[in-house]
């Protein structure tokens, strides 16, 4: 008996003492919490309000005898009209909230970080930009945004961090991205969400969020590696793509200086921003993406370069720059 | 001959012949065309179904009760919850009410002798039948691990597991619903006994109707993306894979084009039998009929163009997401209309508490929170930290669980008097359903709580802190188990040893209780001729003053 | 008594009535209320194939011309008048039972009809989906790639308009099959003397199911066979 009341003490004292949300560490998780309070608030009395009135009901509207008769059931439009307008209003209500949180919560900052993952079974492999690469941990600074942009190998995953708040799925043959600004030093749960086979329990990791100098002091210690963008570089070389992309441009294929983040329009007559979608499109199914006074000649890299080296390459091209260029 | 008020006292002189006895043997009941043993029939079949499923559901629970797993290694536990999801919504859920309750009743509450196509409704089962053994089949072979939703790539080039064998099994399934649906749309439009106009119809049809229009137009869309899938899994002809052209997330509309509707499939027929219930049990007519009767309506409706909230998180357009969070939150308030009128119907009745009551009062708390927690899934921002968590897992288990299959309870106990023509012993039944009813609450309350802390779901092993909730609501599983089983003791009991039920134990309104208990074949000694409006309970005139 | 009244009753119903309803011309209407819904059911069906192949369609518009001027217009445009035909002499069996005509009347249309829809599986199988054999376009393991080097980096969209063509068409003849079983059944019931000037509604709501195989047909045509312009000038 003691030892059950023991027991039972002591999971009492672990329910109050357990918290109802996870650490709130990045620049939304305090709104997204509070909309969650809301929603929780409106739940609450709702759901109060049915159960007493229901219960407020059933004793005092108890059948006292087999013959008793109820009143006649009058319908009054007053109440229908009461109890569809204001759930309406409170919709409305919760709508424009919560879009308007998930509206800034779909635009990156300026001067976010780039961070690149590929997601695979059952692992995540996270890249920064200038050169480290991580498995199933991700280090950043506190307070810098981070913009994740991210693929998958093979099936679908998700990308979940239940302290920033954020989640979206990581998707083969396509980039989809998030953002999050970490505000609290700490260590964070990484947990994949999209259902993706065996070991999809096991596809999980940490978020280091560190001081500056911590941060710094992480980049530095690790082993030397090359940028993305230098990768990018060599790739480049290596894969014969410079033979036709010639800086400066006279090649017979455009120079990509400067090209990343502007408008251009294809041969097809539609324009597209030339952004980590259409360049990795260009790689993998050339002659859909070709530009006029250009043969389309560019033979693929389908089946050639994995997700990781077409990151490579893009760095590379965006680190050609994204000034305007002037007449080629 | 009006319909008679209900006189529970004086039952007049009975026939023997009824529509369980007027035949006997294995084939009159397999080659039978009569819609009340049809019903029976699909009883058998679900309850088996639902043992399935639940086993798996209990194996998946006590695994749960150790972070890594205390029973079944990952790939093992990745099959019981499919298994779970795969038996429970097209096996289960999606027939219940409509094939066991909706076949017996419907042409008995609208003055019919049969359905439309007594014959279509017979094969309708046999295809049923054929669906189930391919599931089972599939289960045999080891079971698929995709979860109940094959998203590709993976269910169509990844999973080793006999997905083509399980698709076949849903695939026949559909065509079950799809045939029984339209036997219920043509019968309820063509064979209503004179005088029982539309508003005149008991909300049971109502609902039912509603549900009907969904078998019809969605399910034949889950039938050809099933089709799709096998075809993809057979011949990899790059529909759905990325690598030669296909679209994975094409996959995701196209099944939840369906899969949105079909869960108003399962929760539209619980609903219609609340109203019958709280309308019985409180002797009073229904508050709002035209209210509820196109509350149905418009959630089926609605319910069609709202598919797109289960994919928020997959990188869709801003603008998609907005439309179908504004539409999410528009379907929601005929449901809460419909709570409403069920609370206010309460007012000033005559209210009684056996076992049906206490299931129909059950479903209202506990439907209210499912639907309520629903708002946050609409909510763009929180749907974004909740999807695929255990949140969503707990909010529809409060509506599956809590709502339908507590309506699903409620309407086999108050029907089986009628069905059987017996009784069964009220006081284990009020305490089943209150084991249900907290049992279920144990099980799932603590599953929203570990959903916002960050548990994602259909996780085989999980983060350590996680584990005093999962192990809270594995203790509340096994209490619903033993809420589920004290049912199939007493109503097995009942069939033999039960007291005769006579016409109309509970002094309800509605044609069924009219007839004799068990029916006769042919439903009604003489076909009814409607003069009254539903519900339509003796009431006390309001006082002179 | 009331078995007396009883066989009054029987003996007024009319041949093929059924004893769930109150009377033929409701089992009329229900008949016919079925079968709509029924097509309604078929056009969702049929519907998500076609939204799969409009979508993939508009993004893949070079490689589905390419796979459409693959396709032998002269067959499927054969096929389309065979059908329509095939149409016009159901609706001539069932004016024909409306009007009262002989058992072998109706037969001879009815029989007309499953001939035409005969004659459209027949040049599908074997000139269509024949020549798609032994050319090598058949989607899957065998698919004709190596030998096509004009598709370039359009052949995996090639092989996905294929697969849309053998799925949209194949359930199509799917249904063919079917409703040439349907219509022996209904030459057999022709002529055991079931129908009459008052009931032919079996004939009635069959034909609107062959009406309906014809329509999805009709769509099928324009969509699959005559993309991308194949004369000069378009």
């Amino acid at each position: 008996m003691i030892g059950l009341a023991q027991t039972g003490l002591q999971s009492a004292a672990a329910l109050a003492l357990m918290p109802f949300q996870p650490p709130a560490a990045s620049s939304i998780a305090g709104d997204v919490d509070q909309l969650y309070y809301l929603l929780s608030a409106i739940t609450i009395f709702f759901s109060v309000l049915i159960f007493s009135i229901i219960f407020y009901f059933m004793v005092k509207y108890r059948r006292r005898s087999e013959d008793e008769i109820p009143p006649e059931t009058h319908t009054s439009m007053a109440l229908e009209l009461t109890w569809t307008i204001i759930p309406s209003l409170i919709c409305v209500v919760l709508f424009v909230w919560a879009s308007a949180l998930y509206v800034r919560e779909s635009r990156p900052p300026a001067n976010a970080t780039e961070i690149f993952v590929i997601g695979k079974q059952w692992m995540w492999h996270l890249q920064h930009p200038e050169g480290p690469r991580e498995i199933n941990e991700l280090h950043v600074p506190v307070n810098v945004p981070v913009k994740i942009t991210m693929t998958s190998q093979d099936v679908i995953h998700d990308f979940y961090v239940p302290a920033f708040r954020v989640k979206k799925d990581a998707l083969p043959g396509r980039y989809t991205s998030l953002w999050f600004d970490p505000t609290e030093i700490g260590t964070y749960h990484l947990f994949c969400a999209q259902y993706c086979g065996t070991d999809h329990g096991e596809m999980i990791g940490w978020i280091y969020v560190m001081s500056a100098k911590d941060y710094a002091a992480w980049l530095a210690g690790g082993e030397k590696t090359e940028s993305m963008a230098q990768q990018g570089e060599r790739l480049f070389t290596q894969y014969g793509c410079i033979e036709c992309h010639v800086a400066g441009g006279g090649g017979r294929a455009p120079s990509l200086a400067g090209l990343y983040g502007q408008p251009e329009k294809l041969a097809s007559g539609e324009t597209r921003v030339v952004d980590e979608a259409l360049i990795r499109q260009a790689i993998l199914v050339p002659n859909s993406v070709h530009v006029p006074n250009y043969q389309p000649i560019m033979p693929t890299y389908q089946g050639q370069l994995n997700e990781e080296q077409i990151l490579d390459l893009i760095a590379y091209v965006k680190s050609l720059g994204s000034q305007e260029r002037n007449g080629k | 001959m009006s319909t008679a008020t209900a006189d529970i006292h004086h039952d007049p002189v009975e026939s023997n012949v009824n529509y369980l006895n007027s035949s006997y043997g294995i084939k009159s009941w397999l080659l039978t065309v009569d819609h009340k043993r049809i019903g029976l029939m699909y009883l058998a079949v679900i309850t088996f179904m639902f043992l399935i499923g639940g086993v798996a559901a209990t194996l998946m629970r006590l695994n749960l009760v150790e972070p890594q797993g205390a029973l079944v290694e990952p790939e093992t536990y990745n099959k019981l919850f499919s298994t779970h999801g795969i038996i429970m919504v097209f096996f289960f859920l999606v027939p219940s009410i409509p094939a066991t309750l909706g076949n017996f009743l419907i042409p008995i509450m609208i003055g019919a002798r049969d359905v439309a196509f007594p014959k279509l409704n017979l094969m309708s089962w046999y295809i049923f039948v054929t669906g189930c053994i391919f599931a089972m089949i599939a289960i045999i072979s080891g079971g698929v691990d995709t979860g109940w939703t094959f998203y590709p790539p993976y269910s169509s080039l990844y999973s080793h597991t006999p997905v083509v064998i399980m698709a076949l099994g849903i695939f026949i399934a559909g065509f079950s619903s799809i045939l029984t649906g339209l036997n219920f749309v043509v019968t309820i439009h063509k064979m209503r006994a004179p005088g029982m106009t539309w508003f005149r119809l008991p909300l049971f049809i109502w609902a039912l109707y509603a549900t009907s229009l969904i078998f019809i137009l969605g399910t034949p869309v889950i039938a050809i993306t099933i089709f799709l899938l096998g075809l993809e899994r057979l011949f990899h002809v790059g529909i759905f894979d990325p690598a030669i052209g296909g679209d994975p997330l094409l996959f995701q509309h196209l099944f939840w084009f369906y899969s949105h509707p079909a869960v108003y499939i399962m929760i539209l027929p619980s609903m219609g039998v609340i109203s019958e219930l709280i309308t019985a049990f409180s002797r009073k007519k229904i508050f709002g009929y035209s209210f509820v009767a196109f509350s149905s309506l418009a959630i089926a409706v609605i319910s069609f163009v709202v598919w797109g909230h289960h994919m928020f998180v997959t990188g869709q357009s801003v603008y998609a997401g907005l439309v179908f969070s504004v539409l999410s939150f528009i379907v929601a308030i005929p449901s809460a209309i419909k709570v409403f009128n069920w609370t206010a119907t309460l007012y000033k009745g005559s209210i009684s508490y056996q076992a049906p009551m206490l299931y129909a009062l059950g479903f209202i708390g506990l439907f209210t929170i499912g639907g309520l927690t629903g708002l946050f899934l609409a909510s763009l921002a929180t749907d974004v930290h909740l999807n695929g968590t255990y949140f969503v897992v707990a909010h529809f288990h409060y509506i599956m669980v809590g709502g339908a299959l507590m309506g699903y309870l409620g309407g086999i106990h108050f029907w089986w008097p009628k069905i059987t023509g017996r009784m069964y012993p009220d006081i284990w039944a009020r305490v089943a359903a209150a084991i249900v009813f907290i049992g279920f609450n144990l099980t799932f309350f603590p599953q929203f709580v570990v959903g916002y802390l960050g548990m994602p779901r259909r996780y085989a092993v999980y983060s350590t802190e996680f584990q005093f909730l999962n192990i809270m609501s594995s203790a509340g599983a096994s209490v619903l188990a033993v809420g589920y089983a004290i049912p199939l003791v007493y109503l097995i009991w009942s069939m033999r040893y039960g007291p005769p039920a006579g016409r109309n134990p509970w002094g309800a309104k509605g044609l069924e209780w009219t007839t004799q208990s068990p029916p006769p074949t042919e439903n009604f000694d003489v076909p009814p001729i409607v003069t009254e409006d539903a519900y339509n309970y003796a009431y006390a005139e309001a006082p002179h003053v | 008594m009331s078995e007396m009244a009883a066989h009054d009753a029987h003996a007024a119903h009319p041949p093929g009535f059924a004893h769930q309803f109150e009377d033929a011309g409701q089992q009329k209407d229900a008949g016919t209320l079925g079968m709509w819904a029924f097509l309604v059911t078929e056009i969702l069906f049929f519907g998500g194939m076609f939204t799969s192949y409009i979508i993939y369609r508009s993004l893949h518009l070079p490689g589905f011309i390419i796979g459409s001027h693959l396709l032998l217009v002269k067959f499927g445009a054969t096929n389309t008048a065979v059908l329509i035909c095939s149409s016009l002499t159901m609706a001539l069996a069932i004016r024909s039972a409306q009007t009262g005509k002989s058992k072998s009347t109706i037969i001879w249309w009815l029989v007309l009809t499953m001939i035409l829809g005969a004659a459209f599986l027949a040049l599908k199988f074997t000139f269509e989906w024949h020549a798609d054999y032994v050319e090598h376009t058949v989607p899957g393991a065998f698919f004709g790639f190596e030998n096509r080097p004009e598709w370039g980096p359009n052949a995996p969209y090639v092989q996905m308009f294929m697969c849309f063509y053998f799925f949209m068409t194949g359930l199509h003849a799917l249904h063919m099959v079917v409703g040439l079983g349907i219509l022996t059944v209904l030459v057999i019931m022709t002529a055991r003397g079931k129908f009459s000037s008052e009931y032919y509604t079996p004939l009635e709501i069959s034909g609107l199911y062959w009406h309906f195989v014809d329509i999805v047909w009709i769509f099928l045509f324009p969509l699959l066979y005559l993309i991308g312009g194949r004369y000069p000038g378009s």
